[in-house]
């Protein structure tokens, strides 16, 4: 049994005079202990996935319909209340600036020892042990003086492990990453991926790790959705994703990069810029951009086919693997 | 160190001699009062953003400068585009000191230098119709030129970074962030400049929307015969952008060499580190150098070299001695006593 | 991000109208209503010389036989004077259209000024900064810890005994909007230094330096334009207050002479009559004040939610 299965899921956003849908129909599967990548640029609805999961979605955003499956529990449409003890208890966030999480005025004791009396019955000694290990698990150096320490005393680094390990206070089986490492330099990022990978690993806990770099995925995750305006695009294992993309989309994104062509050449830009919410194009949403894209892209929306390992929405994929990927410029 | 600057004074366009700029924290005197072992004493407390940073940029080069948050990399370009005064130290622009002279001596100045800024959401005045925004420059340096002049030039720019003509009278918010920094680009260019400071152009921006702005400064580059000091953080940029890089660490030049040099054969032991921290797309094995503890603030700078405190190949030198630049036998600069001595472990 | 461009080029009137702030207006009531009242005055008094039957500052036409006769719906009325008559024998109705000309004139001109000053003053404090910064907030603070109607009562008290009532009266709208307008411009300055200073550090205006721009153009042309909005907000504000002052100043007898009334004079000759029965003459005039000075705050409020998202209603 898969542990977070969701179907169709659909947002929308009540805007002044329109209702816009920054989620259509989303599904996708994660089972227990697995790590999938959600990758996007920014407006491609994969920070609302992770907010739908959570269900933080604030007005104007709504989820319209679908649903999610989180341990056998229809979650979609719960209230707060009865949200209470999942969230945070059984799916965990982090998002990209720690600040969010962490309560200024408060202690990293204070605030540990609360989310952990929150939703177990434990005195206040026992829960200061459990934050002691689970900083130690984060490798934070001397964590018996990080309890009496206010969060601005640490820098970037430090604060992000806490978060983590507050994540991890209750024993998740799911965490939701959000861009967690956006915010920090590159060592230091590095250093959060590795643990990251190691404590999900190490507890069999499932992530779901939400992020714009492809290399941060391609170094984290097992599976790997790609996200466009709102739709799933592409999804399947990670290294068949990087190495062998279908959709056109995702062979731009990775071609993009600077690391794809020699030094001093022209990059291999996917033109134009993707659709604003309430510009979504019908048909296929990347058809403007694509210099594959024939007629039937304009008009019908494309279903999502498996082909090649990887589950792609694209009408022409068939078409598109014949041609030689190399000498595509835009 | 000396023997690259005296190479040919008319190749080098931009050049800094050992550059400082330090932040008072402690404004007033009432500030600067501490009391100390039953006496009061006035101690003043400063960042040392930029320490004896000394650098040429060649014409015709792509200059990046990189490191991590708050190593200066900022404030050097902000120092250059004359934003702010150094502490200490001198830049000389094509062989004249600029860093004090008055802004209307450095008039003629402006036209040849032009800085890109990293935000495009912040950097155009959200007021002004992107024509005005274009035109303004224009005008302002060619107080003479005729209207249809002015028109024909702001035209003949938008043109070659691939600003849409029907795009001249909205407003920047109706752009998208690559767009946007399209326009700014479009807007250094109108007066000509021959050296651009461009201060995280791209991080700002998506994946796909970054080769976009990469591709259109590397044209320009050609078409203009443009140099170029591009700071950023990202070295996979680096790599394809740059001529030359120089490494920065808590305001301190670390390494400065050839691109390739650098990338093919790191010497610092902080250079070493931070390439390999960079996610790579097809290896599934990070394997990278963990550093001990993370970046010391610039407020009290250690004695010794600033990266001591995280290396893993210190010692009672490094603690107490500040490294200098040296030349390698490839041509890299290192400001390294392990490199110097040849101790560096792994 | 609000606004997505729509495909054919939308013409001036259409961008206005559809712009966030026509359209908060548009479901406001409030802001509606008070904008009609508030236009409904203007544009009233402003004709003042077309529409009232009578001009009140001209002798010839003022009878003292005429006085305190009551409004119409009022026994004892005559029904030429529509809201009775005055202590002199003036139609109130007249009277008060040309008194809320004056007050609205001495109202605008003396936020004029104030904002001349203040802006002027808070843009090089703001912008400049360091040692400049730090003595024109100190004066502001200065100015400040004096009341508007303390400064103005010694200000026109001792003109008034040194050029004589005489050519006091004479210039009394001058020297009014003058101490009004100087006596508020630290509300003006501190407002726009913030914004400067907030606006300062963005980096349109690092862009514009490294083009050169001189440090008068970035203010005028580039600062300034950025800090309209709560320069509109205080502004709102401002003039109601600036009516109340000179109506206060009017009504201790330091402001505009009885010859020549404003809302506040009109108020303050009515209130001898007050208890002798002759109550309109205070009171008129009172509530056109009132109503006057609540539409430009309700005005001044719409304004401050729709400029400033952050700052909910509470």
């Amino acid at each position: 049994m898969s542990l977070l299965s969701v179907r169709d899921l659909t947002v929308k956003f009540a805007m002044r005079d329109q209702t816009v849908t920054a989620l259509d129909q989303i599904s996708f599967d994660l089972g227990k202990g697995e790590r999938l990548g959600i990758v996007g640029e920014s407006g491609a609805g994969k920070s609302i996935t992770g907010f739908a999961l959570m269900n933080l979605l604030s007005r104007p955003g709504f989820i319209d319909s679908g649903s999610i499956n989180f341990e056998g529990r229809e979650i979609a449409g719960l209230s707060d209340k009865e949200m209470r003890p999942i969230r945070g208890n059984r799916m965990a966030m982090i998002f990209q600036d720690p600040m969010v999480t962490l309560n200024p005025v408060l202690t990293i004791g204070q605030q540990m020892v609360e989310t952990l009396q929150a939703h177990r019955k434990l005195s206040k000694a026992d829960a200061e042990q459990i934050s002691i290990m689970k900083l130690r698990e984060v490798y934070i150096p001397s964590p018996e003086d990080r309890l009496g320490q206010y969060p601005h005393e640490l820098s970037g680094g430090m604060r992000q492990r806490i978060v983590i390990a507050m994540a991890l206070l209750l024993e998740p089986e799911l965490i939701i990453a959000d861009e967690p490492t956006t915010a920090l330099d590159v060592t230091i990022q590095a250093d959060i991926m590795e643990l990251l990978l190691e404590l999900c690993t190490s507890n069999m806990v499932g992530l779901i790790l939400i992020t714009h770099d492809l290399g941060v995925v391609s170094q984290m995750t097992e599976r790997t959705l790609v996200m466009y305006a709102g739709r799933i695009i592409e999804a399947g294992k990670t290294r068949e994703i990087i190495n062998d993309p279908q959709h056109p989309y995702t062979q731009g994104l990775i071609n993009a990069l600077p690391q794809q062509t020699l030094p001093g050449q022209r990059l291999k830009q996917i033109p134009g810029n993707m659709p604003g919410l309430t510009a979504i194009p019908d048909g296929c949403p990347f058809a403007p951009r694509c210099q594959y894209a024939i007629d039937n892209c304009r008009r019908t929306r494309p279903e999502t086919v498996s082909y090649a390992n990887v589950e792609v929405a694209c009408h022409e994929v068939n078409r598109l693997h014949n041609t030689v990927l190399e000498d595509q410029s835009a | 160190m000396k023997d690259i600057v005296n190479e040919t004074a008319q190749d080098t366009i931009l050049e800094l001699k050992n550059l400082e700029k330090r932040f008072e924290l402690d404004k007033g005197f009432l500030e600067k009062l501490r009391f100390k072992n039953g006496k009061f004493t006035t101690e003043e407390r400063a960042v040392h953003a930029v320490n004896n940073v000394s650098l040429e940029v060649k014409r015709g080069e792509a200059l990046c400068v990189v490191g991590e948050s708050g190593c200066g990399k900022s404030t050097v370009a902000r120092l250059v585009a004359g934003l702010l005064d150094p502490s200490g130290g001198e830049i000389h622009y094509d062989g004249t000191r600029i860093d004090n002279k008055s802004r209307r001596e450095l008039m003629s100045m402006r036209k040849k230098m032009q800085m890109i800024f990293q935000n495009p959401y912040a950097s155009l005045n959200p007021r002004m119709t992107i024509q005005q925004a274009l035109e303004e420059p224009v005008r302002y340096h060619n107080p003479g030129m005729s209207r249809s002049d002015v028109r024909a030039k702001v035209a003949e720019v938008m043109q070659s970074v691939g600003v849409d003509p029907t795009w001249a009278s909205r407003y920047p918010h109706e752009f998208s962030g690559g767009q946007r920094q399209r326009i700014a680009i479009a807007r250094a260019l109108t007066v000509d400049p021959e050296f651009i400071i461009a201060d995280e152009p791209i991080s700002a921006l998506d994946v796909s929307i970054q080769a976009q702005v990469l591709n259109l400064m590397l044209e320009a580059k050609d078409e203009r015969g443009l140099t170029y000091l591009f700071i950023t953080h990202d070295l996979s940029v680096v790599q394809h952008f740059g001529t030359r890089v120089v490494v920065l660490y808590l305001g301190s030049v670390c390494e400065l060499s050839d691109t390739a040099t650098l990338f093919n054969n790191p010497k610092h032991p902080y250079t070493k580190a931070l390439l390999s921290a960079v996610p790579q797309l097809k290896d599934d094995k990070p394997n990278h150098i963990r550093l001990k503890g993370e970046i010391p603030t610039p407020i009290n700078l250690p004695t010794g070299c600033p990266f001591a405190s995280r290396c893993a190949s210190a010692d009672n030198r490094c603690l107490s001695e500040k490294p200098r630049p040296l030349a390698q036998p490839d041509g890299a600069m290192v400001a390294c006593h392990a490199v110097e001595e040849g101790r560096q472990t792994g | 991000m609000s606004t997505v461009a729509t495909n054919p080029e939308p013409s001036r009137f259409e961008r206005i109208w559809n712009s966030n702030m026509a359209y908060s207006f548009r479901r406001n009531p409030v802001a509606v209503v008070s904008l009609a009242i508030f236009l409904a005055i203007a544009i009233m008094s402003l004709l003042a010389p077309v529409i009232a039957p009578f001009d009140p500052y001209d002798p010839a036409q003022i009878d003292i036989m005429n006085s305190e006769y009551p409004p119409v719906w009022v026994d004892g009325s005559e029904p030429e004077f529509i809201l009775g008559t005055d202590d002199q024998g003036r139609d109130l109705w007249s009277t008060i259209l040309y008194g809320t000309r004056l007050s609205l004139l001495i109202g605008l001109c003396a936020v004029g000024l104030q904002a001349f000053l203040g802006i002027s003053i808070g843009l090089i404090a703001g912008y400049i900064g360091g040692r400049l910064d730090s003595l024109l907030m100190r004066l502001a603070d200065i100015q400040l810890s004096f009341s508007t109607l303390m400064v103005a009562i010694i200000f026109l008290a001792v003109t008034q005994a040194m050029f004589g009532s005489e050519t006091f009266n004479q210039y009394a709208v001058f020297f009014l909007i003058a101490v009004i307008g100087v006596a508020e411009w630290p509300q003006y300055a501190r407002t726009v230094r913030a914004t400067v200073l907030a606006e300062k550090k963005k980096e349109y205006v690092d862009s514009a330096r490294v083009l050169g721009f001189g440090p008068l153009r970035i203010m005028v042309r580039h600062i300034l334009p950025n800090s309209l909005s709560p320069i509109f907000v205080i502004s709102t504000v401002q003039v109601a207050n600036a009516i109340i002052s000179e109506a206060s100043l009017s009504f201790l007898g330091l402001g505009m002479p009885p010859s020549q009334p404003s809302l506040g004079s009109l108020i303050s000759s009515g209130f001898d009559y007050i208890f002798s029965g002759s109550w309109w003459i205070t009171a008129i005039p009172g509530v056109v004040l009132v109503v006057l000075v609540l539409v430009i705050n309700l005005l001044g409020d719409w304004m401050r939610d729709v400029l400033n998202p952050k700052l909910y209603k509470g």
